[in-house]
């Protein structure tokens, strides 16, 4: 019975904390003022927001249920993937110029997005 | 002998661990037929999938990738409450976004794409781009005062300890 009590508040405690980052990533979208900034909100709150909400889902499973570990796996492919729709946002927000220019690479190398080539693929220094 | 047949049969033998252990949790359900079943297709699975990952790591420490799974999954922690706090609390005219160019130590690709994904699921940094012949990572930082710090922070706190995962 006590443990039902305890399993019961920690999903709560739990659905409540993913709902408030959740929300801020949400807030952070519309309030943040330029594409790259605003790409910091949702990647990074969100990936504890869903953490949290599927901790509630676990720790609901194994209190009331018969237990399932289907959400470890998805927390890993989510935060296998984040990081990825991330890079590709940045990297469409450099190559169309709508961020501050990202500063000179040294060595003169170039940002592999900025990378302009020829119809031979040599690069256009 | 023995050391070329195992080499044939298990190209990536953490990754064959890694897909039975998926294969299990995907289940949702523990018996041994599924485990065995999970173990094949662990086996059949990275050697169909070889020839197109040639140049793998060589060594790679799980011993160490454990503990650093840990740092960062607390630092995502500490991340999230920090950027939550920035975005609720701080004027947008206060904020202090800056490009950070991290020089690399780390060479394999491997490597350096586990160090992009730390860097963006970490305090208020998104990893944006990489230079063409892969000696400098770019970051973006959504509050940087002083964008040197966040750079030795990624290099003293994450990229040493990746180097000691691939050696």
């Amino acid at each position: 019975m006590t443990m039902q009590v305890i399993g019961t508040y920690a999903v709560a405690l739990f659905l409540l904390i993913g709902a408030f980052f959740m929300l801020v990533g949400a807030i952070g979208l519309v309030k943040l003022p330029d594409p790259m900034t605003r790409l910091h909100a949702p990647t990074k709150v969100g990936t504890m927001g869903i953490g949290a909400l599927l901790l509630a889902s676990v720790t609901n499973s194994w209190v009331f249920h018969d237990g399932s570990v289907h959400e470890l796996l998805i927390m890993a492919f989510l935060f296998v993937t984040a990081p990825i729709s991330a890079n590709f946002m940045s990297k469409v927000n450099i190559h169309r110029r709508t961020c501050e220019t990202p500063p000179e690479v040294p060595e003169a190398e170039v940002w592999s997005t900025l990378v302009e080539r020829d119809e031979n693929g040599d690069l256009i220094q | 002998m023995m050391r070329s047949v195992f080499n044939w049969l298990f190209p990536h033998p953490l990754m064959t661990l890694l897909l039975a252990v998926v294969w299990l949790i995907l289940q949702n359900d523990f018996s041994y037929g599924m485990a065995v079943f999970g173990l094949i297709l662990g086996i059949i699975i990275p050697r169909a999938f070889a020839a197109w990952w040639p140049d793998r790591p060589r060594s790679f420490r799980m011993g160490r990738m454990i503990p650093y799974v840990l740092l960062v999954l607390w630092d995502i922690m500490v991340a999230n409450v920090q950027v939550a706090w920035i975005v609720l609390t701080r004027r947008n005219r206060n904020l202090r976004p800056a490009w950070v160019v991290v020089p690399l130590d780390l060479r394999q690709p491997e490597a350096i794409t586990v160090l992009a994904g730390t860097i963006t699921l970490t305090p208020g940094t998104v990893s944006a781009d990489i230079s063409n012949t892969g000696h400098y990572l770019l970051v973006h930082a959504l509050d940087a005062p002083d964008p040197d710090a966040v750079r030795d922070d990624i290099k003293s706190r994450y990229e040493a300890r990746l180097k000691e995962i691939f050696v």
